[in-house]
């Protein structure tokens, strides 16, 4: 029966496996419902990973298999109710041998294309562009390293309506992998990133891009991608990073190079629209309502949605937002050490601080009446008032 | 001294236990308390991810849940089971009147329930109990932790002096106090596998006490260890963690791996296939296991010579871990097989444990572990080997020694069903996160998008008949110890082997007070 069922091994089995893993390759960039293997993905690596994962994958099912089959016939045939007598041999020198030498060299055959591929995902040389990638409790940042013009700088974070998550509203087919402002680059350059955190360990994580990299608070990692189609991967942050680690997505817009150019372009001169604006004067509407949007961007995690506090202290009555200008800003610039409370200084502009602020004093009730303009943040900051200067 | 007095009365017995019997059942009740409190966290878990969306807990709860799952199940419920079954089996499998150092043995249990009420009362401080999960990297777990951190390092050490001391006891009684005639390689295999996983407890408890020494010199005295803004390096806790925490994956395995190749020879009535190779085996899956914790951290940035070390020593692992599949499986390859309840589960071992090994070597591979790390994959693969292998042949242990501890037959048909819901809960609950982590689901995380919702549903629902199968469990252990049918042969089991099965049925209070001549 043994024999027999070695016999039926081939012509059954392995087109069983091939079927099951054909399958599974059809799966690409927009992972759907079910969704049972690993993605191909969209780039060199990826496809590298996905082939070493299955090649693996194949080798343990054919050795499972073996096993499994020679387990469930001893099992079946050796039965004390069938009367069977046990042997009594206990050893046999030739066999452990041979199953100790044999898995040594299948093992070799898996480690030579898994050195090939490794090797490939950490070549990050000669890359056509570098984006500077910090992870923030929670959000990422990303920069642009330019070679003409100033860098471009912003903040990339959860768009799922919060209602959503709470089940108030129904939940759309992004649910949790949206971003206000996505990460974009141009399709078949080599794009070299250069991974830090600001706070605690991050990981960038995108699979169809089969890039998965720490970032890590004090370090620079780097990782890379060329990404031939255009289109938009999603991605998540791996490593726990305190309470809102599974709210931290990652979106990378893949376009076309021309494409690419002038969005690039167009966050040169909004940057620069933006310094210009910072040596405006603002009236207290126009400050509110910035600093309405910068509030639910930023604050509403921690403060509440009407000041009333959570993780962080309540906004609504607080002797800070209703206290000393100076000492508002300090908490806001610096941030308190030790707490939940970042420095806010060096994630915004001195007209978004300086909006938030005036928000601060005169929402929920806190109805103080003045207001800060952008450039007394600048003044704050440039009197000493900032620590990271 | 007088040998032949018997127990303390009352709670007395308990709390001045010497006798390594009582030791034993102290620390299996204890690990049995834990199991339940750790699996009460895990079905909160799955409950909140029974759907997408936050429905019952906030995402501050949830990462205290899962951290203290992690920690209970790890610490409070595995680790203490095994030592509760060395307690009780090691004197009697080399026929020693008891364990070499019995105060100790009874400090260090008494330590535990201390260590485990610091540790669990963290849930009702200000601030919320340890959310850094059971791994604990820094800075989250220093600079960005609750003030309960600090309680959560007191606790770590005293179970940390818990077990070394435990593991020196044993040690010394497996050193010195095996009868005439019991030399190491006629040793059975739990006790071999005991005392490797006992020196291996040795070496790696110490650095786990450094670890979180220096997290505690961190948060409360200015030094900066793990605090980059200091010049410290956050990588360095992970290196350091892993070094200890690698080893301890085996330290849960290893004394499994001893009870189902006790059980396996005395279903299959037929010796251990390839005893000597069982023994070289687990002495070289020790050996490595302290040349591979990077493997933990091939994303973190590590030079690609260190990848490429790291994968290449793990890979190795494979080979003695195939080795032991091997000989359990020749074992019952033409043996006179029955399936009693222990047997059950020690089969549901083989063949789950293997499917972990099998994961494990995948994630070995460094370039593909780029994509698993981190997902659901990972909590996959090492619920298929602390559930399915060290919890399972835990399960397996207690239905087949338990007859000759407390003198009762359990009730054979619960046992089956105990281990049928088990079996099928478990496969439900843990095959599909597989699918959800190959998919992209990261792991830790409260809430998740919308692909993911089938497999959740179904894991969750597997992973509540596991929890209802060891209420069955619980049930069926109670009743023997109170209602089973009485047994009286020493044998107990027609195909047991070793010294165990030779003292009356129960076991007496003192055994072995003569030491017995092993041919
Ligand atoms: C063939 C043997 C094994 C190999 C090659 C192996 C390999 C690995 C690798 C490479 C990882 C890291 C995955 C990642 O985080 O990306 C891992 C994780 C893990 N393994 Fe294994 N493993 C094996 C057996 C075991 C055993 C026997 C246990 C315990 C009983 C175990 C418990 C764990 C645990 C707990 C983790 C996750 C730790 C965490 O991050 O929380 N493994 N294993
Ligand atoms: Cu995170
Ligand atoms: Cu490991």
């Amino acid at each position: 029966m043994y024999l027999h069922a070695k016999q039926l091994w081939r012509p059954v089995l392995l087109p069983a496996i091939i079927a099951l893993c054909g399958a599974s390759t059809t799966a690409v960039a927009e992972p759907g419902r079910w969704q049972m293997n690993m993605p191909r993905g969209a780039t060199g690596v990826s496809s590298s990973i996905y082939d070493i994962h299955m090649l693996t994958f194949i080798i343990c099912c054919v050795i499972g298999i073996g096993v499994f089959v020679f387990m469930f016939y001893s099992l079946v045939a050796f039965r004390k109710s069938k009367g069977h007598e046990p042997a009594t041999f206990h050893d046999n020198t030739t066999t452990e041998i041979l199953w100790t030498v044999i898995p040594f060299f299948i093992l070799l055959a898996m480690a030579w294309p898994a050195t090939k591929t490794m090797l490939e995902v950490y070549d990050t040389d000669e890359a056509d562009m570098d984006i500077l990638v910090t992870g923030y409790q929670w959000k990422w940042s990303y920069e642009y390293i330019l070679e003409d013009g100033e860098n471009v700088k912003f903040f990339s974070n959860l768009s799922t309506p919060q209602n959503e998550i709470n089940n108030l509203s129904e939940k759309n087919a992004n649910y949790l992998l949206e971003v206000d402002n996505p990460l974009v680059i141009p399709a078949g350059k080599k794009v070299r990133f250069l991974l830090t955190a600001n706070d605690v360990i991050h990981s960038w994580w995108v699979p169809d891009l089969g890039v998965k990299k720490d970032a890590i608070p004090g370090f620079v990692n780097e990782a890379w991608t060329r990404v031939d189609r255009e289109g938009v991967y999603r991605g998540q942050c791996a490593e726990l990073c305190g309470k809102n680690h599974g709210f931290m997505p990652v979106v990378v817009k893949v376009t076309s190079e021309q494409e690419f150019d002038s969005w690039i372009a167009d966050k040169q001169s909004e940057a620069a629209e933006v310094k210009e604006l910072m040596s405006q004067q603002f009236n207290l509407e126009e400050l509110m309502e910035r600093g309405e949007a910068v509030y639910q961007r930023t604050c509403l995690a921690c403060h509440g949605a009407k000041g009333e506090g959570g993780v962080g202290k309540p906004i609504a009555g607080s002797s800070v937002a209703t206290g000393d200008i100076g000492e508002q800003l300090n908490i806001v610039v610096n941030g308190v050490p030790g707490t939940a409370m970042q420095a806010f200084g060096g994630q915004m502009n001195d007209l978004e601080t300086a909006a938030v602020a005036t928000y601060l004093r005169n929402a929920f009730g806190n109805n103080m009446g003045d207001m800060v303009q952008a450039v007394d943040v600048y003044n704050f900051k440039k009197g000493g008032g900032s620590s990271d200067e | 001294m007088s040998e032949h007095h018997g127990p303390a009365k009352g709670i007395k017995r308990w709390i001045f236990a010497t006798n390594h019997k009582d030791i034993g059942t102290l620390y299996l009740w204890f690990s049995f308390a834990m199991f339940i409190i750790g699996g009460a966290f895990a079905m909160i878990i799955r409950a909140e991810l029974f759907q997408p969306g936050l429905q019952m807990i906030s995402p501050e709860f949830f990462n205290q849940m899962t951290t203290m799952h992690g920690l209970v199940m790890v610490f409070g419920a595995i680790m203490p089971s095994f030592v509760g079954l060395a307690n009780w089996l090691i004197p009697m499998m080399i026929g020693a009147p008891d364990m070499a150092l019995p105060r100790m043995n009874n400090l260090s249990f008494w330590l535990l329930p201390f260590a485990f009420t610091v540790l669990l009362s963290s849930l009702f401080m200000e601030g919320g109990a340890p959310n850094f999960g059971w791994t604990f990297y820094a800075p989250l777990s220093t600079t960005y932790a609750p003030p309960s951190v600090t309680f959560f390092i007191f606790g770590v050490h005293l179970m940390g002096a818990s077990s070394i001391m435990g593991s020196i006891n044993i040690i010394a009684t497996v050193m010195n106090m095996r009868a005439p005639g019991m030399t190491y390689m006629k040793m059975p295999l739990f006790v071999w596998t005991w005392l490797i996983t006992a020196f291996l407890l040795v070496a790696v408890m110490p650095v786990l006490a450094g670890a979180v020494t220096m997290m505690l010199m961190d948060i409360h005295f200015g030094t900066s260890f793990f605090n980059a803004a200091g010049g410290g390096d956050p990588v360095l806790f992970q290196h350091v963690f892993w070094f200890f925490g690698h080893p301890e994956v085996y330290i849960i395995i290893l004394p499994a791996f001893g009870v189902v190749s006790q059980i396996i020879p005395a279903f299959s009535r037929k010796p251990l296939f390839g005893y000597d190779s069982m023994v070289y085996a687990t002495a070289s899956i020790a050996f490595l296991s302290f040349i591979v914790w990077a493997h933990h951290m091939y994303t973190v940035g590590m030079p690609i010579a260190g990848e490429l070390f790291f994968m290449y020593a793990t890979m190795l692992i494979a080979v003695p871990t195939g080795v032991k599949v091997f000989n359990w499986i020749t074992t019952m390859f033409k043996g006179s097989i029955t399936f009693e309840t222990p047997m059950l589960f020690s089969i549901g071992f083989v063949f789950l444990f293997t499917i972990g090994g099998f994961t494990g070597l995948m994630l070995a591979i460094a370039p593909a572990d780029v994509q698993y790390h981190d997902s659901y994959f990972v909590v996959a693969h090492f619920h298929y080997v602390m559930v399915a292998g060290a919890v399972f042949s835990m399960s397996a242990a207690i239905y087949y020694w338990l007859p000759k501890w407390c003198g009762r037959m359990y009730d054979e048909t619960m046992g089956k069903v105990h281990f049928w819901i088990a079996f099928i809960g478990f496969n439900i609950a843990f095959f599909p996160q597989h699918f959800v982590g190959l998919a992209g689901m990261p792991r830790r995380i409260p809430d998740y998008a919308l692909q993911f919702t089938d497999f959740n549903m179904m894991s969750s629902i597997g992973a509540f008949i596991y929890g209802a199968a060891q209420i069955l469990f619980l049930f069926n252990v109670i009743r023997t110890i109170v209602a089973g049918k009485k047994v009286d042969d020493p044998q107990v089991w027609e195909g047991a082997q070793g010294l165990e099965w030779t003292i009356p049925t129960p076991a007496p209070y003192h055994t072995f007070t003569t030491p017995p001549q092993v041919k």
